[in-house]
């Protein structure tokens, strides 16, 4: 079969080709990455499966708008540096968002083979295409415009910052990237795992930006080392995109809270993901809590609280627990990662709601009361309530508990730059159009707009951002390539 | 990179550095903290600045050699340089004129009390400083401290020097002389600002201590940095380092402080042997 004699028929009955992955019971001992990739051979069946649709209502599903039907048509073709050259015309992080991107909620759920089949596997070829790109040497550089003599500051080098960063730097503008860590990437360096994404994909995405002439300055922490206003009266910035994540993590209120042992998912992932902790004491110094034949309860039901789990399962739990209130259906996490969780030896506790944090008498963590649930009506977030079952309380035995709820917003931009409106949550309000924040110049995108959501919505209000302020920075959108 | 310029002893184990960090030094103010790494392998670790130099582009950190950071921050070089600093991060102190004004510093805590006794004399306090150390040798910043004082008073545990006693007996005292004490300032050990605490809680006197909590990121992100202050959750890298004394649960501090206690030590001990291994360098 190749790409242009076959039926839309003979297409449809290939199925889909599964993602190689490495064995679960090896895989939950070590911190390589799970999913092995396409091979040329599997990447090109696949794509096979596209009918390339005239109206290809995929990319309407892609927060990037990724010309999906044209990249796969190339992948079927065996040009996969084609391929690649295709997706970066709209997304500069295709290894990463084909690794971490919720697709079934997304391309994928749009597809319309997926109505009567699976859909094609747009995730993986997306990935497949750009560690073929990486791995062949040939990552060439996109076309640059002729500078305009405009200057932006990103604050933030996360998903939001560095989509933003690059659509900017491509329309020929100036651009520096302030990052408050020691580290480029944000939250694909301190949060999402190397199991699932590889840190060295990450650096060499961002080294692909640095060629462009995108300027990284690390250790700046905005609103403390500089502030905005600084940035755009002393330091010569023409517009300022704040694209900062998210900030601290909740916790639950109740009571136990505080005993030693009970923490956050950000400080526990941040530990081990950013500060390489699982390398203790050889080669980093940064401890984490020994899991090693302990019990660890995650609460939560989201991709943190899975990459949670999945990490302390790795470094030797015996019991590796999600603890969540509701059923497995109103898991927001992607249903890959719960997939792979539950290969990898992970007990989920579901419809199941802590009380109580329960210590021992130097006050670290023994135990936590829980109670269990069944679900009610459906609230306002539409998914069915959860109600507890009266008198059906009992203790889970646990030594260390990782609270994984959600986030609030980081308070230092609204604390030094008052005029910035935000939100009750303390999230910062945008037009969404433009992303425009409203204080003139300064644009504003991903965790701290939406509060917790995904590496590509972020990406996709980045470029939103990067468009509104050429606009703002040229007077006008003429010449504006969305490529 | 981030040159250290100059690196003296203080006393035995303690060291002043001045680091060539000159968006910090611009913008440091009494109170705040940097973080910073020693390599590149290094943890991140949170230190109070104890003083910066605007002009030059430089701050000042005063560091007991404690564990392997602290320890090979200590050992390093003139001319040498780290990988990050960052900063200045932290809520300022509120510095205002409250009237007669107590800055105490325990151990190393007193490079941290030494810039705020600056800002309150500066704002117009009667400024007492009580500089108290487990024995002689180990008394920092004397002169920089009596320079900022209307009254200086140094105190050992042993009566080595000065005040024979704690600080918190010779504030004690100054409170039973009748001295009329608007605030009170105390960084040093946590069982020390807990002491200081019980000191002024009959007399009200408005008391704030600045708290050293376990930190990872240390700009309001990992949530590791978390205390309990009037039984709400609260975090250092943001909501302070300082805080109402009256109202922090030092006891919880003390025990969440403990939690990589054992890894410490192994960390410690695994440097101490790459120290002497390079020894020679």
């Amino acid at each position: 079969m190749d790409a242009k004699n076959i039926t839309n028929k003979e297409r449809m009955a290939i199925p889909r080709q599964p993602m190689p992955a490495q064995d679960p019971t090896e895989r939950s001992r070590n911190f390589q990455e799970v999913n092995l990739g396409y091979t040329p051979e599997l990447a090109m069946k696949e794509a096979l499966r596209c009918i390339q649709c005239k109206d290809p209502v995929c990319i309407k599903g892609c927060p990037v708008n990724i010309k999906i039907d044209q990249f796969i048509l190339k992948v079927a073709e065996g040009d996969f540096l084609g391929a690649a050259k295709k997706i970066k015309e709209d997304n500069v992080l295709p290894a990463v968002c084909g690794r971490v991107c919720p697709q079934e909620d997304q391309c994928e759920k749009e597809c319309i083979i997926g109505r009567k089949h699976e859909p094609v596997a747009i995730g993986n070829l997306e990935r497949f295409v750009a560690d073929w790109e990486r791995e062949h040497g040939t990552m060439e550089l996109p076309p640059i415009k002729a500078a305009t003599g405009k200057k932006a500051a990103v604050i933030g080098s996360g998903p939001a910052g560095l989509s933003c960063a690059n659509d900017l730097v491509r329309h020929g503008h100036e651009v520096v990237v302030f990052e408050a860590l020691h580290e480029l990437g944000g939250v694909l360096m301190y949060g999402v795992p190397e199991f699932r994404l590889p840190k060295d994909i990450v650096s060499k995405e961002i080294e692909g930006m640095k060629n462009m002439g995108v300027e990284f300055r690390t250790d700046v922490v905005v609103g403390r080392s500089v502030t905005i206003d600084e940035l755009m009266q002393e330091e010569g910035f023409d517009a300022v995109f704040i694209g900062v994540g998210a900030g601290l993590p909740w916790f639950m209120g109740i009571p136990g809270e505080s005993l030693v042992g009970v923490l956050a998912a950000n400080e526990f992932l941040t530990r081990v993901n950013l500060m390489k902790a699982y390398d203790f004491p050889a080669k980093s110094d940064t401890p984490v809590f020994d899991c090693k034949g302990k019990n660890v309860a995650v609460f939560g039901g989201g991709n943190t609280a899975m990459d949670a789990v999945r990490t302390a399962k790795r470094l030797g739990a015996d019991h590796a627990y999600i603890v969540y209130r509701r059923s497995e259906a109103e898991m927001p996490a992607r249903v890959e990662e719960i997939h792979h969780a539950k290969e990898e030896g992970i007990e989920f506790l579901l419809l199941m709601n802590p009380l109580e944090f329960l210590g021992n008498d130097r006050h670290w963590l023994t135990g936590v009361k829980c109670i269990k649930m069944e679900l009610g009506e459906p609230d306002d977030s539409g998914r069915r309530r959860p109600v507890p079952i009266e008198g059906s309380e009992f203790v889970l035995p646990i030594d260390m508990a990782i609270i994984s709820i959600g986030n609030g917003s980081n308070p230092l931009i609204k604390q030094t730059t008052p005029e910035i409106e935000t939100s009750k949550r303390d999230t910062i309000i945008v037009d969404i159009n433009t992303m425009a924040t409203s204080k003139d110049g300064v644009y504003a995108g991903g965790d701290i707009v939406t509060g917790g959501a995904t590496v590509i919505l972020a990406m996709g209000a980045g470029r939103t951002a990067a468009k509104a302020i050429h606009e703002k920075l040229m007077g006008t959108t003429a010449g504006y390539d969305e490529w | 990179m981030y040159r250290i310029v100059s690196s003296k002893p203080l006393a035995e184990n303690i060291k002043k550095i001045e680091i060539e960090a000159p968006r910090i030094a611009k913008k440091q103010q009494a109170g705040q903290f940097v973080m910073l790494r020693v390599n590149p392998t290094g943890e991140r670790i949170p230190l109070t600045i104890a003083g910066s130099d605007a002009e030059a582009g430089t701050i000042s950190l005063i560091v007991q050699g404690m564990g392997k950071s602290t320890k090979e921050l200590n050992s390093l070089a003139e001319g040498s340089s780290i990988p990050d600093i960052v900063g200045p991060l932290g809520t300022p102190s509120h510095i205002e004129n409250f009237g007669t004004a107590v800055s105490i510093g325990g151990g190393v805590g007193t490079a941290i009390a030494y810039p705020t006794a600056v800002a309150l004399k500066k704002a117009g306090n009667h400024v007492i400083t009580i500089n108290g150390a487990r024995t002689k040798e180990l008394v920092i910043l004397e002169k920089e401290m009596k320079s900022v004082s209307d009254e200086a008073y140094i105190t050992t545990d042993d009566g080595s020097y000065g005040y024979h006693g704690f600080v918190t007996q010779k504030l004690q005292e100054l409170i039973d002389s009748g001295k009329k004490i608007d605030f009170v300032l105390a960084i040093g050990p946590i069982p020390m600002m807990k002491a200081i605490a019980e000191v002024t809680r009959p007399y009200g006197i408005h008391t704030v201590v600045s708290l050293n909590p376990i930190m990872v990121d240390g700009t309001g992100m990992c949530g590791g940095c978390r205390v309990t202050v009037n039984n709400e959750t609260k975090f250092a890298c943001v909501d302070g380092p300082e805080f109402d004394a009256h109202q922090v649960d030092f006891s919880n501090l003390a025990d969440r402080n403990r939690i990589y206690q054992s890894e410490e030590k192994t960390s410690s001990e695994a440097g101490d042997h790459q120290c002497r291994l390079h020894g020679s360098h």
